[in-house]
Parts: structure tokens; C-alpha cells; sequence
């Protein structure tokens, strides 16, 4: 790469990769401070006006209109080492953000913490039941920060996005409430609830970034109030009314005058001499032409895949080798993988009839009773948890037609039950707490490229009975609930020995690559996101999730990136300097 | 047809709660009412002035004008098939897919085979949007692995469709019966036929999916002729709001609305 031929542009305190929410929050916390910011979005500007009038299942659920079309890049995936890994093609279907806002602007809005057990795994498992307890290929490790010390920037981002909630009654401690009651209580999410009571549980209301009434955050944007549309997922809101980054933080961000959004900057390699990153070398898509951005401090606050693979292309830090047992960056790389994660167990009623066309991203309710800190590991077989939960978004005609097993997909028989089982069915889902194996990572594809040349991002992942065997039981969990809420059919799918992963499971829920932790061997980013290797490149998003836990990312990297938000202003202010003292290992020469 | 005759007309399932709402009142005022807008807020009047059409900003119900009989349907041409047998074989797949029954038309009294004909015509057909860098696998392959746009396998698809009908009955496709038809499409679905770098059973679920987002998709795209299919599923469509019913407990029927009537126009 012939540095040279970009075209150098006058340099500022901070460049951030990406205008999500990792990006967005990061952008106003130093943009507020004062310092000059410029931020790289791959993608197109977009604001509520594109989403006005946006109510087309086809458009943007089916076809996946706002996510990052493939053209440019994609990824490729394989299950084990003796494979060649195979494109994802279909653009649809493989959900990552990209425009201002990045996918979350399309999310849900569903908005968890996770639990003191997650950020302190491995130790706390130990401290239970032995090291003999964690399988030799699970490569979880504890984060190096606590809940105690991340529960402030939780509250901090819950506050940004005005999250709609109540408390969990198995949850960690709360220093402040939800900013907002939860939303409106539909007929289904009763029963779910009332069900689950019966049963022993402990049901409470998801936490949603979609509101009930107005709101102000604490930066003085509003948020207005949600009506129930059931457009959410896939969609941005035309109402302005799910918190996303365009309507806070970005927004926040640009009305200091410090922040310089440049859209279709497609970021191409972090330039750095070895020690130090310098900037970030970027294509202007509108012209073709290359641009060098020089700062201070680096932030790549992309998704998941594209940290990890913009780390590998700009040979920064250690790549991961699984055969070799070295390495850190391409480790890790976990989450709720579609067929066996985000499946769930359908209940048909004869004699209840739903308003199932309405909803809300967040409208629902789930129980914790599932969660690692509930469970007895030793006689469970596996080593996190999971939750239960119902989510009342909507069912839109052309994705939800459920029919009883059974039941041939299409015909007269399929057309009369799903007509009749449209708004008499409720779905409840799970999630599960996805651990690390030596044998999932992330590296670079030998045999298919990017737009410009460079090697697709190639995941090798694979399941282990231990990823069956919890979602298994998650299901049964699910269909026992739906028996006391009286559904008269009740089914699940199966996941088998053969149940595998493929291109076809990979998730917005995605993490790892650029994992967070104790020290430099085992990881690549101190609590801050602050990479042990270069001071001056912090990396922040999922990519830092050692492992994943049994609930929605959003909050936890919300919280993450106010966290590195202000690990990252001291680390101005101080003119330098790690701010985590490495448990072990050295830094790289 | 008014309203109240469209209802009565229809056939009631099961629950006798139903709240009857018949049209929404989607007037301004009521959805302002309703949805508790931040009127001074971020968005305030841009949004609004941008959320309704003329129509909807008065508090006279929304006509759904009937469409006479002679009526001509411009859009009912094709822009994608150039042989009319093939489109033929399309009408009948996709009208043993969606048949036509008590409950309301069938895909093609819904539009269904136009509509794939203009998905096919436009980049999704083309496969504009994914990624297209080879090497490809081959034979067998899945709709998503294949080296041939969608537009490619669905021809192919339809034309092996009139040869197995051919072999088996002597018939074309669409000049088969019913029974007849039902068979040659399950012996794709069951990957049965030996269709060329793309597996049949994959091209199948392509043809059962379009054919749903045929029958549901915003009548805009040529399909859900006359919101017929929304209505069959109770589906009200492009809704503003749902704030003043997300908590009934009875299920609420209302007359759909489309993005014609959503959008702001001129």
C-alpha cells in the first residue's frame, strides 16, 4: 500500500471509525470536551426524514434495505480448519449496520445489563467449582473490570437512550432507576407473565429503548414517545421515537462544532508506525479517491467484524493462531447464533385471539431465573444460563406464517392455518450466554477479496454439544411456559447433533476479535477499550466481549464506550500512558 | 363497498370480542390525541407535515375507491418474462402455492405473478446487492451459493417445471391438473429434479417466498391486489399508530391502509 499516494489532510485530536452508537457515544463525550473530532461513516447520511413513511416489511424486512449491502465486502464463514470457507452472499438475511447511525438505528431497542458473574467468569466459576470444571477448549477469561465499576456508565447510556424498564428481581444493583416506566403491557405479555408466576419464576419487563411518553436525556435531546407501530426491526423510526445514535448522540456531537461527520469514508487500514497509530487511511466513495486522516488518538468504533478485520489488514497487534495456540487478535468470536440461539417455541390457541400486528421493538417481558448466578453449574452440564422471554414486536405477513407441524408449507391446507393462526399464536424466544472456544476466530480469507483487493474476513466457527445442550434446555423451558399460558399446539424446532453453524446464523448478536482483559498475552484492550499494544488506538464495540452473555448487547456497549469515552479524555489530558496496568505479560515490542 | 358492508360481509372465526373500529381515524388530531407528540419536540411539525397525505388530514374517512371493472391495470404487463408460457407456469406455481379458496383470492387473483415478475426485472433479481466474486461451488448449489442470478433460476426453474410436467402427464404445466401440478412442484421441493448449478429444492423455497411477500407486501409492487391478502390476515397495513389499542384485550378489525395513503405526495 503506497501510503503516499493518499492525500494528507490536516490533523485533529481524535478520527473515529464508524458512527454507531460506540462511535456516536464516543464522538459527543470528546466533541463536548472540546476537542476536534472527525468521524469515518462508510456508509450514506440518513435521518428521520428517510424513515418517514418507511412502514414496508418488503423494502427493509425482507430485503434488508438498511444494512450494508455486499457488493464492497462481505464475509466468509467454514466450521473447521480443514475447510474452505465459502461467502455469505445473500445480502439479505446477513443483518450489518452501516449509514450514520449503523445498525443501531434498525435495532430493537432492547436494552440489558449483564451480571457481576459475566465480567468476573472464569474467576468466579474457579472460586465454585475448580479449574477441572471449565473445558481444556473454552478459552473464557475474566474482563478486568467489575459490574460495581462498569454500573455507572450502564446507568449513563441508559440515561442517553432513555431506557423504559423496571427492575430485575434476580439482577445486579441498580444506584439509580430506569429513566423511564416500562411501556404499555399488552394482553400476551400479561399472560406471559402471569404464566411464569405460576410457575415460581420471577417475569419483569425487558428493558426498551423505546419510550412510553417523551424525553429528554441528559445532553437535552429528545425522545419521543413510541406508538406501537410494530415497524422497528429492520426499520429506522419514522417517529423519532426509538433512541438511536442520529437522535442523541450524534445529534450531540454536532452541536458543538467540534465534530466533522464525513460520510462514504470507507476506512481502509489504521496507519501507525509500529508504536503508535498516525490516522486512518480512507477511499472517499463519492470520488474513488484515498485521503489520509491524520489525530492524535485513533478510535475504531466499527461492528465486531470490521474492527477485528481492519486490526488484521493493518498488522496491528498479534493475529490469532489457532493451530499454533498463540495470538489474540481474531480470538473469541461468540454470540446468538440464529438456528440455535435466537429460535423459539410457538404456542397456537383455539380460543384467544392476539393483536399480534402491533407491537414494539421491546415489548415484552422475560425471566432471569435461568441466569448463571441462578443456576448449579455441575449439575446443569453448562456453564452460563440463559433467559425466556416473550417480545411482542409484531407479526408481519410476509415473515410470520407459523403453522402447526405438520402442516405442508404451502396449499390450501397451508393457506387456510395460517390465515386462522395469524393473530392466535405467540412465540417465546431465548437467549443464551455464548462461550468462547479456541476453535471459533476470526482471520483473514485466503481466497476472496473486497471491492479493493484486500481479504474478506473469514469466521471458523463451530458448535459443541455444550451450545446444544443449553439451548436445548432453553426450549423446554419456553414450551413448559407456553402450557401454562394454555396454548392448545405447542412446538419447538429441534436442535440435533447435526444442528451446525453457518453463514446463514450469523447475528447482529456478534462479538469478540478484540477482547477485553487482564492482560496483554491473553487480550488485546484494557477496561478503557485501549488497545496494550498502541496506547494511542483504543477499539471499541462488541469486538471487546470476551464472551457473550444471556441478554441483548446494546447496554453493555453502550456503558463500554462511555467507559473508553473517558478513558480516552484522560488519556489526552494526561498526554499519554496506559491507563490499566497489565496483570502479566509484556507489552510488544 | 362501505366499510360496514365490507365487514359484515366477512366471515367471523372464532373469538366474538372483536372490537369493530372500522376505519382508523387517522385524521391528524386524533393521532396527535393519541400518540402524545412531542408537538415543540425535535421533530414537531416537519415530521407530521411529512406523516400524513392530503387525504388523511381531514376527518373524512378514507375512501377506498372501488375500481370498476374496466379498470385498466397498466402495470399488469410483464417487464422481466419474455415468453408468455413461462409467466403461464408462474401463475400456476404460484396458484398452487396461494390457491384461491373461502378465505379470499389466490395468488393470482392478488397479483402474485406480476409481482415476481418485477422483483425479477429489478436488482434483487439481479443479484445487485450481493456479493457476486467468485469461485462458485458448482453443482448443487443453494439459491445462495449459486452462480445464477435469481431472475436465471427462476427461468430455469419454470421451464424444467413444463418438462417434468411434459414427461410425466404429457401436458404442459399449466395444462395439467391440479393433483398433477401439486406433484411436479413437491418433486422439486423434495430436490428431486436435476436442475443445472442450482439445487431445485432451494430454488422451491425461493418460489414459496416469493410468492408470500406476492400475496403480503404492500400492494404498491404490483401484489396484495386491492390489500386482499392484509384483509385475509386480518393484517391492517401501514399503520401510523396503535397507541389507543395496544392494550385490548379484545382483537380489534380494521380496514387496511397501504403506503399510498401512508406516504406524503404532492
Amino acid at each position: 500500500m503506497d501510503e503516499t499516494m493518499a492525500k494528507k489532510l490536516d490533523k485533529v485530536d481524535v478520527v473515529i471509525i464508524g458512527s454507531g452508537w460506540s462511535g456516536g457515544i464516543v464522538a459527543a463525550e470528546l466533541a463536548k470536551k472540546g476537542y476536534q473530532v472527525v468521524g469515518l461513516e462508510r456508509g450514506k447520511d440518513q435521518s428521520i426524514e428517510d424513515f418517514i413513511g418507511a412502514k414496508d416489511e418488503l423494502r427493509y424486512t425482507r430485503r434488508s434495505e438498511m444494512t450494508q449491502d455486499l457488493t464492497m465486502e462481505s464475509f466468509t464463514v467454514r466450521n473447521t480448519l480443514d475447510e474452505s470457507a465459502i461467502p455469505i452472499r445473500d445480502k439479505a438475511g446477513f443483518n450489518i449496520g452501516t449509514n450514520t447511525g449503523g445498525m443501531s438505528v434498525h435495532w430493537t431497542g432492547v436494552t440489558f445489563r449483564w451480571l457481576p458473574f459475566d465480567f468476573e467468569i472464569k474467576s468466579k466459576l474457579v472460586e465454585k467449582y475448580g479449574e477441572e470444571i471449565i473445558p481444556k477448549d473454552m478459552t473464557i477469561h475474566d474482563w478486568g473490570i467489575t459490574y460495581d465499576e462498569l454500573e455507572k456508565y450502564y446507568d449513563q447510556f441508559e440515561k442517553t437512550a432513555g431506557i423504559a424498564g423496571e427492575d430485575n428481581p434476580l439482577g445486579p444493583e441498580r444506584s439509580d432507576d430506569y429513566p423511564n416506566p416500562p411501556v404499555k403491557e399488552t394482553p400476551s405479555v400479561q399472560l406471559f407473565q402471569e404464566a411464569a408466576k405460576e410457575l415460581g419464576y420471577h417475569p419483569y419487563r425487558l428493558p426498551s429503548a423505546n419510550a412510553d411518553q417523551d424525553y429528554e436525556n441528559p445532553d437535552g435531546e429528545t425522545i419521543n414517545a413510541c406508538v406501537y407501530c410494530a415497524f422497528c426491526t429492520l426499520h429506522g423510526c419514522d417517529f423519532g421515537a426509538k433512541a438511536d445514535p442520529i437522535v442523541t448522540v450524534l445529534k450531540t456531537a454536532k452541536e458543538t462544532n467540534n465534530y466533522d461527520l464525513r460520510n462514504g469514508a470507507y476506512a481502509k487500514r489504521i496507519l501507525h508506525d509500529g508504536e503508535r497509530a498516525t490516522g486512518v487511511l480512507y477511499v472517499d466513495t463519492e470520488t474513488g479517491e484515498e485521503y489520509e486522516q491524520p489525530a492524535d488518538l485513533v478510535v475504531s468504533a466499527a461492528f465486531t467484524f470490521t474492527n477485528t478485520r481492519l486490526l488484521l489488514l493493518s498488522e496491528i497487534g498479534k493475529p490469532y493462531d489457532f493451530k499454533a495456540g498463540k495470538g489474540v487478535i481474531g480470538k473469541n468470536y461468540t454470540g446468538h447464533h440464529t438456528n440455535i440461539g435466537l429460535v423459539g417455541a410457538t404456542g397456537f390457541f383455539e380460543n384467544k385471539k392476539f393483536n399480534n400486528f402491533a407491537g414494539a421493538g421491546a415489548l415484552g417481558a422475560t425471566i432471569d431465573d435461568y441466569n448463571p448466578e441462578q443456576l448449579d453449574h455441575l449439575e446443569e452440564g453448562f456453564l452460563h444460563g440463559y433467559e425466556v422471554y416473550i417480545l411482542q414486536e409484531g407479526n408481519p405477513p410476509i415473515s410470520g406464517n407459523n403453522v402447526p407441524e405438520g402442516t405442508p408449507l404451502w396449499g390450501k391446507e397451508f393457506k387456510e392455518k395460517s390465515l386462522h393462526y395469524a393473530n392466535r399464536q405467540i412465540t417465546l424466544a431465548h437467549q443464551y450466554g455464548s462461550l468462547p472456544w479456541n476453535h471459533n476466530f476470526l482471520d483473514l480469507d485466503p481466497n476472496y477479496t473486497d471491492a479493493f483487493g484486500d481479504p474478506l474476513l473469514r469466521i471458523t466457527c463451530k458448535y459443541t454439544d455444550h451450545d446444544r445442550n443449553i439451548n436445548r434446555q432453553a426450549l423446554e423451558k419456553s414450551k413448559e411456559i407456553l402450557e401454562q399460558m394454555g396454548a392448545d399446539i405447542i412446538q419447538a424446532p429441534e436442535i440435533t447433533d447435526e444442528t451446525e453453524f453457518s453463514g446463514a446464523d450469523v447475528e447482529a448478536h456478534s462479538a469478540g476479535g478484540v477482547i477485553m482483559g487482564e492482560d496483554a498475552e491473553s487480550s488485546a484492550v484494557n477496561n478503557y477499550s485501549q488497545m496494550w499494544d498502541m496506547e494511542n488506538l483504543f477499539v471499541v464495540g462488541a469486538s471487546s466481549f470476551p464472551h457473550f452473555g444471556h441478554h441483548n448487547p446494546t447496554g453493555t456497549v453502550g456503558a463500554m464506550a462511555y467507559r473508553a469515552a473517558e478513558g480516552m479524555i484522560k488519556y489526552l489530558e494526561a498526554g499519554g500512558g496506559l491507563l490499566v496496568e497489565a496483570k502479566r505479560g509484556r507489552r510488544m515490542a | 363497498m362501505s366499510n360496514q358492508e365490507s365487514k359484515e360481509s366477512k366471515d367471523e372465526k372464532g373469538s366474538s370480542e372483536e372490537a369493530e373500529i372500522g376505519s382508523q381515524d387517522v385524521s391528524r388530531r386524533a393521532f396527535l390525541k393519541n400518540a402524545g407528540v412531542a408537538t415543540g419536540g425535535v421533530i414537531g411539525g416537519a415530521l407530521l407535515g411529512g406523516l400524513f397525505t392530503q387525504s388523511l388530514q381531514t376527518d373524512t374517512k378514507p375512501t377506498t375507491s372501488p375500481a370498476p371493472e374496466d379498470v385498466k391495470e397498466f402495470m399488469e404487463a410483464r417487464m422481466f418474462f419474455t415468453r408468455y408460457e413461462d409467466f403461464a407456469v408462474l401463475e400456476q406455481a404460484t396458484e398452487r402455492i396461494f390457491p384461491e379458496d373461502d378465505n379470499g383470492p389466490g395468488a393470482i387473483g392478488l397479483g402474485v405473478p406480476f409481482f415476481i415478475d418485477k422483483q425479477l426485472a429489478g436488482p434483487w433479481g439481479m443479484n445487485a446487492k450481493d456479493y457476486r466474486q467468485g469461485p462458485f461451488p458448482g453443482s448443487g448449489a443453494s439459491i445462495d451459493q449459486s452462480i445464477q442470478t435469481r431472475g436465471e433460476v427462476f427461468l430455469q426453474g419454470l421451464r424444467m417445471m413444463n418438462q417434468l410436467s411434459t414427461e410425466k402427464f404429457d401436458k404442459t404445466f399449466d395444462q395439467a391438473d391440479e393433483e398433477q401440478q401439486i406433484e411436479v412442484l413437491q418433486a422439486f421441493e423434495a430436490g428431486d429434479v436435476a436442475m443445472k448449478g442450482v439445487d431445485s429444492s432451494s430454488f422451491f423455497m425461493l418460489l414459496r417466498e416469493s410468492t408470500l411477500e406476492g400475496v403480503y407486501s404492500d400492494p404498491l409492487y404490483g401484489g396484495n391486489k386491492d390489500m386482499e391478502g392484509w384483509k385475509m390476515k386480518e393484517f391492517p397495513g401501514a399503520v401510523p399508530s396503535y397507541t389507543d389499542i395496544i392494550e385490548s384485550e379484545e382483537f380489534v378489525k380494521m380496514d387496511p391502509i397501504s403506503l399510498t395513503d401512508y406516504q406524503q405526495k404532492s
